[in-house]
């Protein structure tokens, strides 16, 4: 008895979450181009959007932003981690304490400070303004997930590899980088999807004639929503879960291995 | 730890980070404070930030935090319950439908604001399937609730992520210990269960509250232009009415909110953490 | 010994189609000392959770004091449990934990507070109360999980492996520690362990089990001295349990040399195990000996050397003061009272005990 009212409750609060994006998926093959009635399959919203170059080029800017940021966050943040063990308490914890501003503050105050400081510093928006602010919210994310692995790091492991003759480069590479690569990997993929999916920041830093794909949908949206944007929609939700697929695969397999 | 020569060496390793955080992070948000209290002149003004009291605005600060509010307590309530219910699966499917309530999440933000607009929409999907079976229709769109409504399916993932991890922490022989001493289901649940989920629910309030409060995306789509919240008034300064020093003092209001809410949240987890 | 307290009847239970407990019967004493002793997933856990009422049994009736309690909550039980890892509540202080059992029961303050001070004397923690558990070690926090259990003035206590998280020193501390406080309550302990020391040293009964089933239950000296099968003969203790013939009463043949021995009614010319514990082989001078061996490994171990002799292609594990350099010869001899003869397992359920072996 309790059991059916648990799978009712689990039923009920997915088909809240995969119901609207269902009818979206559905809508992308609706001829009509009305929400209300179903004109018959078609593919049309698929080809119009391909042949959009405007979604073309904010998916292009969108990609290379997410990855240039994950890059880069992804570096600077592991390089700053592992500087964290050398340096002292107090400096530490300044570090960490601004570090955190940007995942505590409003994503809107925070794009708001980088928009004036651009326009204060005469850069010109576009790429390397998102770029830049990209970087800056994503470099909390890696540090987040790697700091722990490296507040676990066995010294005596390292120490044992100096003592057994290593070169201090040597020994970092095979005793401890490989305890922390696991959390630089996560905290890479955690800032590709906070990249990709932020909206808000870069809204306010992007100036005009430059668009991502989110600042693309949000102005689209204004001028009215075109079957387009649902084939896009589909698009997207089905490489997520692709994507998702394959992640949780792989350390299944590997774990099968073992 | 003999990593580094000296501290002098991992400061150096350090070094461009800090400059960066300086730069980015710490100089940005003095020019917002700056921006706030000056005028056009440059000259000292208070008046910004006062202009949060006047009624149009003052009345967008309090529909924003109260639908902040609604949305954080929506959140709660469907979260809570669906976290019990996944802490208490067998271990082997609960991974896959964890995922499942939080695969949302990764899909773009506004294409979930999206699907919104277009199932409310007067002739929208809901109210026609509505009409198929004569039922009357719904005619939210544009309203409160539907900001609400868009706020809680949004949102909703981060709510449910950190208090599942928190029940699902719990340790089983916890709750048999309870029992054990005689505690009933209800107790074992308000003097343990609740207790001991405590972080996770705090971190979840943060985490739908805060960007609840300042959306402004949620309301231009689902809102329609009739509701303006905070998050839309600091907007429009920077975008429409170009006055950068409004928009600046309008958002020291918003960091004081946020501002009180960590500081009531490390109040709670501490006493939560003293019983 | 006393009247039962505590009846198991015919017990089943099983975990998606693996059987963890085939018809177990047991009755405990009351104030007596129980140990369930056996190796991981022997059932000994699930069978003490079925008591608990953490879970239930597939078939079968739990009787407590004459009445079928089979199907109560354990909050309804008049038993109180010390979990693995201790499981207290950590966000509650030592007091507050302690006291949890009391304030459901609505007792006044001043009789809990009463209640606390003694039990925190009993593990010997006094001026504990303001502590939050993580602030204690692990013997400590064990303690208070005994405190918080006791207070509650069971009539049984049980504890599930709860030595296991701590280490030697501090678990052999805490052996005589419970066999006080066992003492000190006049209440029934039924305790479960995979640790064959802890359970020699603390039970007035052991029940060892292997693969959901009773191997043999009975005085920690009788389960040493007298195993009834191989396994419990090699789980107790280390052995020496070889395959063997008896000739008839009173005569075994063990490698092929005859060795006298006092047991009787196993038939002439049966195959039968035999048990022989370390400390009981003898070693003499070759020509004095039943067989005739090589030492072939030897470690000081303190009170005693501990040797290897190879002797008619078996590997004799012999506990001995006196030093038999490697590579000598010796001879091996037995008492006839310390050969211990066991059948040889033929039943189905027997079966499932040699596997393991």
């Amino acid at each position: 008895m309790k059991n059916i009212f648990k799978k009712i409750y689990l039923g009920i609060l997915l088909l809240f979450m995969y119901a609207p994006i269902i009818t979206l998926i559905v809508l992308s093959f609706n001829s009509s181009k009305s929400r209300a009635k179903w004109g018959g399959f078609t593919l049309n919203w698929y080809v119009r959007l391909f042949s959009d170059e405007a979604v073309a080029s904010a998916l292009i800017n969108t990609f290379s932003i997410a990855v240039l940021a994950t890059i880069f966050s992804t570096i600077i943040g592991t390089i700053t981690c592992i500087a964290m063990i050398g340096l002292s308490p107090k400096l530490r914890s300044m570090i960490m304490g601004v570090t955190n501003i940007p995942m505590i503050n409003a994503d809107i105050v925070t794009g708001i400070s980088l928009m004036l400081l651009f326009k204060f510093l005469h850069i010109g928006s576009g790429f390397s303004t998102i770029l830049l602010a990209h970087i800056t919210f994503d470099i909390p994310f890696v540090m987040l997930s790697v700091m722990p692995r490296i507040k676990n790091l066995n010294f005596y492991v390292y120490e044992a590899a100096l003592d057994l003759g290593a070169s201090p480069f040597y020994a970092f590479r095979k005793t401890m980088l490989p305890d922390i690569v696991p959390g630089i990997v996560s905290g890479a993929l955690m800032a590709f999807t906070m990249s990709l999916d932020d909206f808000i920041i870069t809204y306010f830093t992007k100036g005009s004639g430059f668009e991502t794909l989110s600042t693309l949908i949000y102005n689209e949206v204004k001028r009215g929503i075109q079957p387009e944007i649902y084939a896009l929609s589909a698009i997207i939700f089905v490489v997520v879960l692709t994507l998702l697929m394959i992640v949780y695969r792989v350390p299944n397999n590997k774990t099968k291995e073992k | 730890m003999k990593l580094f020569k000296n501290r002098q060496s991992a400061a150096l390793m350090a070094l461009p980070y800090i400059l960066w955080a300086v730069v980015f992070i710490v100089v940005p948000l003095c020019m917002v404070i700056f921006y706030g209290i000056t005028d056009d002149n440059g000259s000292f003004t208070m008046s910004n930030i006062a202009t949060i009291a006047e009624s149009g605005y003052f009345k967008a600060l309090v529909k924003s935090v109260l639908l902040a509010v609604i949305s954080t307590i929506i959140c709660f309530l469907l979260a809570y319950p669906l976290g019990m219910i996944l802490s208490s699966m067998k271990l082997k499917r609960n991974t896959y439908i964890v995922t499942l309530f939080i695969l949302p999440m990764w899909m773009n933000f506004l294409l979930r604001t999206l699907t919104w607009m277009t199932l409310l929409e007067g002739k929208g999907v809901i109210n026609t399937v509505l009409s198929f079976f004569g039922l009357p229709g719904i005619n939210i769109i544009n309203t409160s609730s539907a900001i609400v409504l868009g706020m809680v399916y949004n949102f909703l993932p981060f709510m449910i992520l950190p208090i599942y991890n928190s029940l699902s922490k719990i340790d089983d022989n916890v709750i048999n210990a309870a029992r054990d001493l005689g505690a009933g289901t209800v107790q074992t649940f308000l003097k343990i269960t609740l207790p001991l989920s405590a972080p996770g629910i705090l971190s979840g309030i943060t985490m739908v509250f805060i960007p609840a409060l300042t959306t402004f995306a949620i309301s231009t789509m689902l809102g329609g232009s009739k509701i303006l919240l905070i998050g839309n008034i600091i907007e429009q300064q920077f975008t429409q009415a170009y006055n950068w020093h409004l928009g600046s003092g309008l958002s020291i209001v918003l960091m004081i909110f946020i501002f009180i809410n960590m500081i009531i949240e490390s109040m709670a987890d501490k006493k939560g953490g003293q019983g | 010994m006393g009247r039962d307290l505590i009846t198991l009847e015919h017990i089943t239970k099983s975990y998606d189609g693996q059987t963890i407990l085939d018809d177990l019967n047991l009755s405990i004493y009351e104030n007596s000392f129980v140990t369930l002793l056996g190796p991981s997933g022997c059932g000994k856990t699930t069978t003490l959770r079925i008591i608990g009422g953490f879970e239930k049994p597939d078939t079968g009736r739990v009787i407590f004091d004459g009445k079928d309690i089979t199907d109560l909550a354990p909050n309804k039980r008049q038993l109180n449990t010390v979990f693995q890892k201790y499981a207290l509540f950590t966000h509650m202080n030592i007091y507050e934990n302690i006291a949890f059992g009391l304030k459901i029961k609505n007792k006044s303050d001043s009789y809990i507070k009463d209640k606390i001070k003694y039990a925190l004397k009993l593990v010997n923690l006094e001026g504990y109360e303001n502590r939050m558990p993580d602030s204690l070690s692990g013997g400590q926090q064990q303690r208070i999980a005994i405190a918080r259990a006791i207070v509650n003035e069971p009539k049984v206590l049980l504890l599930d492996e709860p030595l296991g998280a701590l280490d030697l020193k501090m678990r052999q501390d805490m052996q005589y520690e419970l066999k006080r406080l066992k003492e000190e309550l006049g209440i029934t302990f039924i305790y479960v362990t995979h640790d064959q020391e802890e359970a020699l040293t603390m039970s007035d009964h052991i029940v060892v089990m292997n693969q959901g089933y009773i191997q043999q239950e009975g005085s920690p000296e009788t389960i040493y001295n007298e195993p009834e099968n191989a396994f419990v003969a090699d789980f107790i203790g280390d052995s020496n349990i070889i395959r063997s013939t008896m000739i008839r009463d009173e005569l075994v043949e063990i490698l092929g040399a005859k060795f006298a021995c006092v047991d009787k009614g196993f038939g002439e010319n049966k195959p039968v195990d035999v048990v022989i514990r370390p400390e009981d082989v003898e070693l003499v001078a070759p020509s004095e000996g039943t067989i005739e061996g090589v030492v072939t490994d030897l470690t000081f171990k303190g009170v005693h050397y501990e040797m290897d002799v190879e002797a008619n292609g078996y590997e004799w594990l012999v506990h001995s003061t006196k030093l038999s350099e490697v590579g000598s010869k010796v001879g091996i001899k037995v008492d006839p009272f310390n050969i211990q003869i066991m059948n040889v397992p033929v039943s189905e359920d027997e079966e499932a005990i040699s596997e393991t072996v």
